[in-house]
């Protein structure tokens, strides 16, 4: 009866749906301004991937609110998962030493390829985002593949929140300068170098240590085993 | 872009055994292969730098989230079996 | 065309999965997977036949066309925070088990429909 209900329900979604799309055309150009981004984007900023240039410059206001989001959901998960009691210490059989000695092998090399991602994230397809969440995989590794063995909370707590203020000192330094928030006040350099496109980078390499501590956080209140 | 044909019937059919699959690990194998085709379906799109964010978020850490919860709860999903 | 197709398929699939379901894990991964399907939808429509990436590997060429970047730029956030939000609700989920015993969504009453 339910299945019915739904099915019925989602055919007459469905129909709507498709009456709405069949006016959107399929590979053609449909906005002014993504065209301009695109031709303008490399004079603006100075970075040669546009859509860092999009996330970080031209719209660098709403990724401050997505950070902030994201922040939001961390700090929210570890309320709910908070028991007041003290964290069970299970005791952990280890494991085999080729699993634990692979880790500890790959963690290290992991850890520098989402380095390499979000230093490069306005040269190269990547960045902070991206970085992070590669960064975080790695942590994940150590959590599954060394049992026993977890990040210190109060440090993540740190680190995240030492980059949620640099990325607004970095905006208000940039209100000082030229009069609006998020101004690029450092100099442009040449295009396709690695200290170009002023503030872009120091802000990406903050969003990548802000996002893998975050989810890093995220990881440890899952493992931990309360009750 | 025939390959595009070929890779958005395979993962329509990983979406919809998601539904039918009772034991909850098989579902999630299937979400994640869902996440997986849909990155190479961003890259044929002509966007390399979101399909490395969904690599990395979707097909590796999303999944093993839900397996901590799946670990935390019940397997099965009628739960007379356990 | 096919790429419009294949995501609103995704959409109604996640859909009926949060509908039609019984345990709450369920419901959830098919939330996961609307998720998939708006951000599969939102690329395809920035998608410009015979367009590139917007990346500029030699600076000193002017760019041919290139795909739209907004739309990418908004579903690169979008995915991270779609992370938070799942782990979020997962960690709601099992707080309910610990606290009614099931994860049946039929038995536990303030949940009802």
């Amino acid at each position: 009866m339910r299945k019915l209900v739904s099915i019925i329900l989602l055919g007459a979604l469905a129909f709507g749906l498709v009456q709405a799309v069949k006016k959107i055309p399929f590979g053609v150009q449909k906005t002014k301004v993504g065209k301009y981004y695109v031709e303008r984007g490399i004079e603006d900023t100075g970075s040669s991937n546009i859509v860092t240039s999009v996330v970080l410059n031209y719209r660098g206001f709403d990724t401050l609110g997505e950070v902030t989001i994201l922040f939001a959901g961390a700090i929210a998960l570890g309320a709910v998962l908070f028991t007041g009691k003290k964290r069970i210490e299970r005791e952990v059989y280890p494991a085999s030493p080729i699993l634990s000695t692979a880790c500890k092998f790959l963690f290290p090399l992991i850890l520098l390829f989402g380095a390499y991602i979000f230093i490069h994230g306005h040269l190269t397809p990547g960045g902070g985002f991206q970085g992070g969440a590669i960064a975080a995989s790695a942590l994940l590794l150590i959590f599954l593949g060394c049992p026993g063995r977890k990040t210190d909370g109060r440090k993540t707590r740190l680190m995240e929140s030492l980059g949620g203020i640099i990325f607004v000192l970095a905006g208000l330094l940039g209100l000082a300068y030229g009069g609006f928030f998020l101004f690029n006040f450092l100099p442009k350099g040449t295009v396709n170098n690695l200290f170009s496109a002023g503030i872009i980078p120091v802000l990406y390499i903050v969003i990548g240590f802000k996002v893998a501590s975050e989810i890093a956080g995220i990881l440890d209140n899952l493992f931990g085993e309360t009750e | 872009m025939a390959i595009a044909y070929i890779l958005i019937i395979l993962m329509i059919l990983c979406a919809v055994s998601v539904v039918f699959f009772k034991d909850l690990l098989n579902a999630v194998i299937a979400l994640a292969a869902v996440s997986l085709i849909a990155s190479v379906l961003f890259f044929l799109l002509q966007a390399p730098d979101v399909a490395m964010a969904e690599a990395a978020i979707g097909a590796a850490l999303t999944t093993a989230i839900f397996i901590v919860a799946v670990k935390k709860t019940k397997r099965y999903e009628n739960e007379k079996i356990s | 065309m096919i790429f419009y197709i294949g995501s609103f398929a995704l959409v109604l699939t996640g859909l009926y999965i949060a509908a039609a379901k019984k345990n709450l894990i369920k419901i959830i991964m098919g939330l996961s997977l609307v998720d998939t399907g708006v951000n599969l939808f939102l690329i395809s429509i920035g998608y410009i036949k015979g367009g590139t990436a917007p990346i500029f590997s030699n600076a000193a060429i002017p760019g041919k066309t290139m795909v739209d970047p907004v739309p990418q730029a908004m579903v690169l956030t979008a995915i991270v925070i779609g992370l938070a939000v799942t782990a979020l609700a997962l960690s709601l989920v099992i707080k309910a088990y610990y606290h009614y015993g099931t994860l049946n969504v039929r038995k536990i009453k303030e949940l009802k429909w």
